[in-house]
């Protein structure tokens, strides 16, 4: 921006001017484009919050989120949320047990361990991986996974929460292994070779140098993972059944809340009775659900943070 | 450019006008070529006709429609499957021409119409088998009575094993699977059973779509499900079909006892209930005058249950004498 000044001069200074407008163009679109993510945030807020209040001057908040019966659709209704919110909380646990793990141990071997050969073909396995359409995994969870849990010997419903949790979290491997990744990527090599040269092993600086230095960006790509495995919706629609069950038995069916949302919302539930508007008033605990994390996440992320630049 | 929206012109007179001599000319616009060349065939007529409701019947109106469309190419049929309940709270709004149901209308469903002054007619099209499925490795369950139904799945109950089920079942866990509460199937069923409309147990795997009330039963040894009787038909080779004793001995569901209605008291009609004012366009008459015609082939190609030639004669004339009195 400064060279035009640099040279002084008519010409210089005219295009100069024609610069600004077009800068002001440029910057004006831009600033659109970033109004469109906050526009749409406080329209979905609104879209959400308003039939949800609506639902709560019905029911009461206690008997919603207290209550241990969820039968909105049936007579007679009881709108106790607990069973989704477990069955949400339950196979996001299991998703999560897989995800992080595993994630995390491949990104240090990427990052660490691997020879650029084996990394050319891992990298590409996984972002294969988050290629695949969750409504794949879903089936894959029902029809190969199930069948498959029962073989090893475990009794579990033809839909349950294990099969599901255990393909969501082989669906948020890829998530938690890249974003890992990166940040061990971005640990400034000097750190390694400080360690090295004090006689370290490798799987020291692995452990107690890359990890710990890499924390804040490996507790965001869990907390990505989990809002992942909270929001997920095709994977417990169709393998984890849509049977609201207050129990922590991963072997059993259970119906998680987005999976309500869905089936609910593909029904015919009249517009505007009370019956719609809980489908409203789950989705704003959701929200509310994953906006709490999102907030407790970046408060850890930052008390974690080890800057070295 | 403007040659080709003279000739594009040029083509849609000719299709309106019907004599299709255009066509050649008329590359641009395929559609309306179509129509002028196989109207010579058939009919010549046009529109978009509205139907929703039953997701059990909804089959029975998209085969219809398939073969229709053979007929009468410019007519487009869209057929929703928003469960009974919701096809009659459009219709009765306007907003649809033909409803779905695997009930009669309901009391309040008539009020709602006569308030916003639909008026409808309603034809029986087929017969149905609500059909009570198990798992076909369930060697135990022949025949339930409809008590043992009621035992299963009325409000509050906590029956989850087939031996509470009856004394001679053996112990195996009892996994319910069945169709949600949109669906009329469930209110036929409450109704039947349990003595209420509505009136279920909650806490079974309830789903619009019954291919998951299939993989649920499939799936589990002691699974137990019910749905229309196409759908078992579709799945006879993965499922097994409970006989019903409604207090008369053990009745196996089929299309003949469906039909002469000996098996109690699961079986009951399907129907389509069609806007009187829609009568007034000769698409939606010629509809349902095909639908009548050729209810026989159309319920055997989509596994529904045929109306007996009593039912037949009865919708022919229901639909004669409608048609006489809007004056179509």
């Amino acid at each position: 921006m400064a060279t035009p000044e640099l040279t002084a001069g008519a010409e210089p200074r005219l295009r100069a001017e024609r610069r600004r407008i077009g800068e002001d163009v440029v910057k004006g679109v831009l600033a659109l484009c970033a109004l469109v993510s906050v526009a749409t945030t406080v329209g979905i807020v609104i879209a959400l919050f308003v039939p949800a209040i609506e639902f709560f001057r019905e029911i009461s908040v206690v008997d919603f989120l207290a209550g241990t019966n969820w039968s909105p659709l049936f007579e007679p209704a009881s709108f106790g949320v607990l069973p989704l919110i477990v069955g949400t909380l339950l196979v996001t646990a299991i998703a999560s047990l897989v995800a992080m793990p595993l994630g995390l141990g491949a990104a240090v071997y990427m990052s660490e361990y691997a020879s650029p050969r084996a990394r050319g073909i891992i990298k590409p396995a996984f972002e294969l991986l988050a290629g695949i359409p969750t409504i794949v995994f879903g089936y894959f969870a029902l029809t190969f996974v199930t069948p498959l849990l029962r073989d090893l010997g475990i009794p579990v419903d033809i839909f349950n929460t294990l099969s599901a949790g255990l393909v969501m979290g082989v669906m948020l491997l890829p998530t938690v292994a890249s974003l890992s990744e990166d940040a061990m990527g971005a640990v400034p090599q000097d750190l390694r070779d400080g360690a090295y040269a004090l006689g370290s092993t490798k799987v020291q600086v692995a452990t107690r140098i890359v990890v710990p230095a890499a924390v804040s960006g490996i507790v965001a790509s869990f907390v990505l993972a989990i809002s992942r495995a909270v929001g997920e919706t095709m994977i417990v629609l169709v393998a984890m059944g849509q049977q609201p069950n207050l129990s922590l038995d991963p072997r059993q069916a259970a119906e998680a809340m987005t999976a309500f949302i869905a089936a609910t919302g593909a029904g015919d539930v009249p517009t505007g009775s009370i019956e719609y508007k809980t489908i409203f008033a789950v989705g704003a605990t959701l929200f509310l659900m994953t906006l709490v994390m999102n907030v407790f996440a970046i408060r850890l992320v930052r008390k974690y943070r080890e800057a070295y630049e | 450019m403007r040659i080709a929206l003279l000739l594009l012109l040029i083509a849609t007179l000719a299709a309106c006008g019907g004599d299709g001599r255009d066509d050649e000319e008329a590359g641009g616009d395929t559609t309306a070529a179509e129509t002028t060349t196989e109207t010579d065939s058939g009919g010549d007529l046009s529109g978009r006709i509205q139907a929703d409701g039953s997701s059990t019947v909804g089959p029975y109106t998209t085969a219809a429609a398939e073969a229709f469309q053979g007929v009468e190419p410019g007519v487009q049929v869209t057929v929703g499957v928003s469960g009974t309940g919701g096809g009659f709270e459009r219709f009765c709004r306007g907003e649809t021409d033909l409803s779905n149901a695997s009930r009669a209308i309901k009391d309040e469903e008539i009020a709602a119409c006569e308030k916003e002054g639909i008026e409808y007619v309603e034809f029986q099209v087929a017969n149905d088998a609500l059909t009570v499925v198990v798992n076909t490795e369930n060697d135990w369950a022949q025949c339930l009575t409809v008590e043992q139904l009621k035992t299963i799945w009325n409000t509050g109950s906590k029956v989850n094993n087939w031996n509470q089920v009856d004394d001679s079942f053996p112990d195996e866990d009892l996994k319910l699977y069945g169709p949600g509460t949109d669906s009329g199937t469930f209110d036929y069923f409450t109704d039947e059973i349990n003595g209420e409309e509505g009136a279920s147990r909650s806490d079974y795997g309830a789903s619009e779509d019954d291919n998951v009330i299939v993989q649920g039963v499939t799936g589990e040894k002691g699974g137990l499900g019910y749905f229309g009787f196409s759908y078992f038909e579709e799945n006879q080779d993965s499922l097994k079909a409970v006989e019903i004793d409604g207090g008369d001995g053990c009745i196996a569901p089929s299309v003949e006892t469906a039909q002469d209605g000996t098996y109690k008291p699961l079986s009951r009609p399907l129907f389509i209930y069609a806007k009187k004012d829609s009568f007034k366009r000769p698409e939606v008459e010629a509809f349902v005058q095909y639908l009548i015609d050729n209810e026989t082939q159309i319920a055997e190609s989509s596994q529904y249950v045929p109306l007996t030639d009593e039912q037949l004669t009865k919708a022919k004339s229901d639909f004669e004498a409608a048609v006489e009195e809007v004056g179509a």
